[in-house]
C-alpha cells in the first residue's frame, strides 16, 4: 500500500493531467456516461474540463508516480476480470432461458452493467498507459434456475467485497471515484440477488467486509478455463 | 412526499450543524428546487462533484453522521406507521444499521480529534406505505451519492475505507427498498456522486433544527 501523503502529493502534481486523459473517454461510445462522472470528479478548476484541453492532451499521467500509476493499472486490471467474469456469467443467464418477466429482466439490467464496466475499465486500463487484461475464458454451472440465483448472490456479494477492498489502495483519486461508481452497483446487485435467493440483504451485517486479491482470486478460479 | 419549501422560508434561514462549513448551508436556489423529489433532479449538477478539496476528513465525517441522524430519525418514524409486515422487517433492519452508522462516525470524528455533528431534529412528511417507500428510496440513493461524492476526498485509508463499507450498505438498502417500490434496484451501471450542496438541498426540508 503506498503511503497516503506520498500520494496525496502526487496527486496534486498528477491531478490535471489525469483528469485530461479521462476526458479522452467522452466519445468512445459505451465508456461516455463513465466518462462524465470521471470529468465530474476533478478539482474545483473546471476550466481544464472542456473539449479543447482532452483534445490537446499528451503523454497523459506521465506526472504520476510509477508506483501509485502501476498500483491503479493493477488494481483496474483485477477488477477487469471480475467484470469479464461477471459479464460472461450474466450473459450464459440471460441466455439460458432459466427465467422469464421480471427476473429476465433484472438480470438483462446487471448484465448491461456488467459490460458497460468492462468497457469503462478497459479504456481506463489504457488511459493509465497500462494494457488492458484479455477476457478469460470461462465456464459456470448453470443447472437450475434456483442454482443460478444462489450463484449469481455469490458472484455479486464476493465483487463488493472486492471493489471494497481495493478502493482504499488506489492512488489517483479519478481512478477511485470511478471505482466507487461501480463498487455501489454491485453493492446493489448483490442485494438483489440476494433476495431472489433468500438470503438477507446485509450479510455482514451493517459494514460491509472487504476481500483482499488473494481473498478473491481463489474463488473466481473455478470458473476460468483458461 | 415532502412539499417544496423556497429556500428563503425563515425557517430554513437558521439552519446550522457543527461540523460542516456555514458556506454548505446557505440557499442554494436551482439546487434545492424539487431536489427532494429524487436524485435525478440534481444529475446535472455531477460537475460538482468531489470538488471539495477543502472539506477535511472530520467535515466529511460530520457530514456523513448527519445524514446518518437523519436516516436513523426517518426509519424510527417509519416504525410507527403501520407498515406492512414486509416493509416493517426492513425498515427496522435499516434502522439499526443506520443506528450503528451513527454510533461508528460519531466515534470516528472524535478519533480524528473533532467533535461529533449534533443530532438535528427532523421532520418527515410520511405517513403510510407510499409514502415512507417513496422518500426512502430518495433518502437511500442520494446517501449512495453523498457518500460517493465525498469518499474521493477523504485523506485517511483508514476513514475511507470505514466510508467505503458503509456506502456499499447503503447501496444494499436501497436496491432493497427499491424492490418493495416495484421498481429497478440498479437502474444504472455506475452510481452518480453527489455534491455536498447538492445533497444538503435534498435534504434541507427535512431538517427542523
Amino acid at each position: 500500500m503506498a503511503d497516503p501523503t506520498q500520494s496525496a502529493a502526487a496527486e496534486l502534481t498528477r491531478e490535471d493531467s489525469s483528469r485530461r486523459s479521462f476526458m479522452k473517454l467522452v466519445g468512445s461510445g459505451g465508456a461516455a456516461a463513465f466518462a462524465t462522472l470521471i470529468a465530474a470528479c476533478g478539482s474545483s478548476d473546471s476550466s481544464s474540463t472542456t473539449a479543447s484541453s482532452a483534445a490537446t492532451s499528451t503523454g497523459t499521467m506521465t506526472r504520476t508516480t510509477a508506483a501509485g500509476n502501476a498500483g491503479d493499472l493493477e488494481i483496474v486490471n483485477y477488477a477487469l476480470t471480475l467484470e469479464y467474469i461477471e459479464a460472461a456469467f450474466y450473459e450464459k443467464v440471460v441466455a439460458s432461458g432459466l427465467f422469464k418477466g421480471r427476473q429476465q429482466d433484472l438480470l438483462k439490467q446487471i448484465a448491461d452493467a456488467e459490460n458497460q464496466h468492462v468497457a469503462a475499465l478497459t479504456a481506463t486500463a489504457k488511459q493509465l498507459g497500462g494494457t488492458p487484461v484479455a477476457r478469460p475464458q470461462t465456464r459456470f454451472p448453470l443447472g437450475s434456475a434456483g442454482a443460478v440465483v444462489q450463484l449469481a448472490a455469490v458472484v455479486e456479494n464476493l465483487g463488493a467485497a472486492a471493489y471494497l477492498g481495493q478502493a482504499p489502495r488506489i492512488s489517483s483519486k479519478e481512478v477511485l471515484a470511478a471505482a466507487l461508481s461501480i463498487h455501489s452497483v454491485e453493492g446493489r446487485h448483490a442485494a438483489a440477488l440476494n433476495t431472489l435467493a433468500g438470503r438477507t440483504i446485509t450479510p455482514d451485517g451493517a459494514f460491509a467486509k472487504p476481500a483482499s486479491m488473494a481473498q478473491v482470486l481463489p474463488k473466481v478460479k473455478p470458473f476460468i478455463v483458461s | 412526499m415532502a412539499p417544496h419549501r423556497s429556500t428563503a422560508a425563515p425557517e430554513l434561514a437558521g439552519i446550522e450543524i457543527h461540523g460542516i462549513s456555514r458556506g454548505a448551508f446557505l440557499a442554494r436556489g436551482a439546487l434545492a428546487a424539487g431536489a427532494v423529489y429524487g436524485v435525478g433532479t440534481v444529475g446535472p449538477f455531477v460537475s460538482e462533484a468531489l470538488a471539495q478539496s477543502d472539506a477535511g476528513d472530520i467535515d466529511i465525517v460530520n457530514f456523513a453522521l448527519t445524514l446518518e441522524y437523519l436516516e436513523t430519525a426517518f426509519y424510527a418514524k417509519a416504525l410507527t406507521l403501520g407498515l406492512r409486515a414486509e416493509t416493517m422487517r426492513l425498515a427496522r433492519l435499516l434502522h439499526g444499521d443506520e443506528a450503528q452508522h451513527v454510533a461508528a462516525l460519531a466515534a470516528t470524528a472524535r478519533k480524528l480529534g473533532g467533535t461529533p455533528a449534533a443530532r438535528p431534529t427532523f421532520t418527515f412528511p410520511i405517513t403510510d406505505e407510499a409514502s415512507f417507500l417513496k422518500l426512502a428510496q430518495t433518502l437511500e440513493d442520494t446517501g449512495v451519492g453523498a457518500y460517493n461524492g465525498a469518499a474521493p476526498s477523504i485523506r485517511s485509508r483508514e476513514v475511507l475505507g470505514a466510508a467505503g463499507s458503509i456506502v456499499q450498505v447503503e447501496a444494499r438498502h436501497a436496491a432493497a427498498i427499491r424492490l418493495l417500490n416495484g421498481t429497478s434496484p440498479a437502474p444504472d451501471a455506475f452510481d452518480r456522486p453527489l455534491t455536498q450542496d447538492a445533497v444538503l438541498a435534498a435534504v434541507r426540508p427535512l431538517i427542523k433544527s
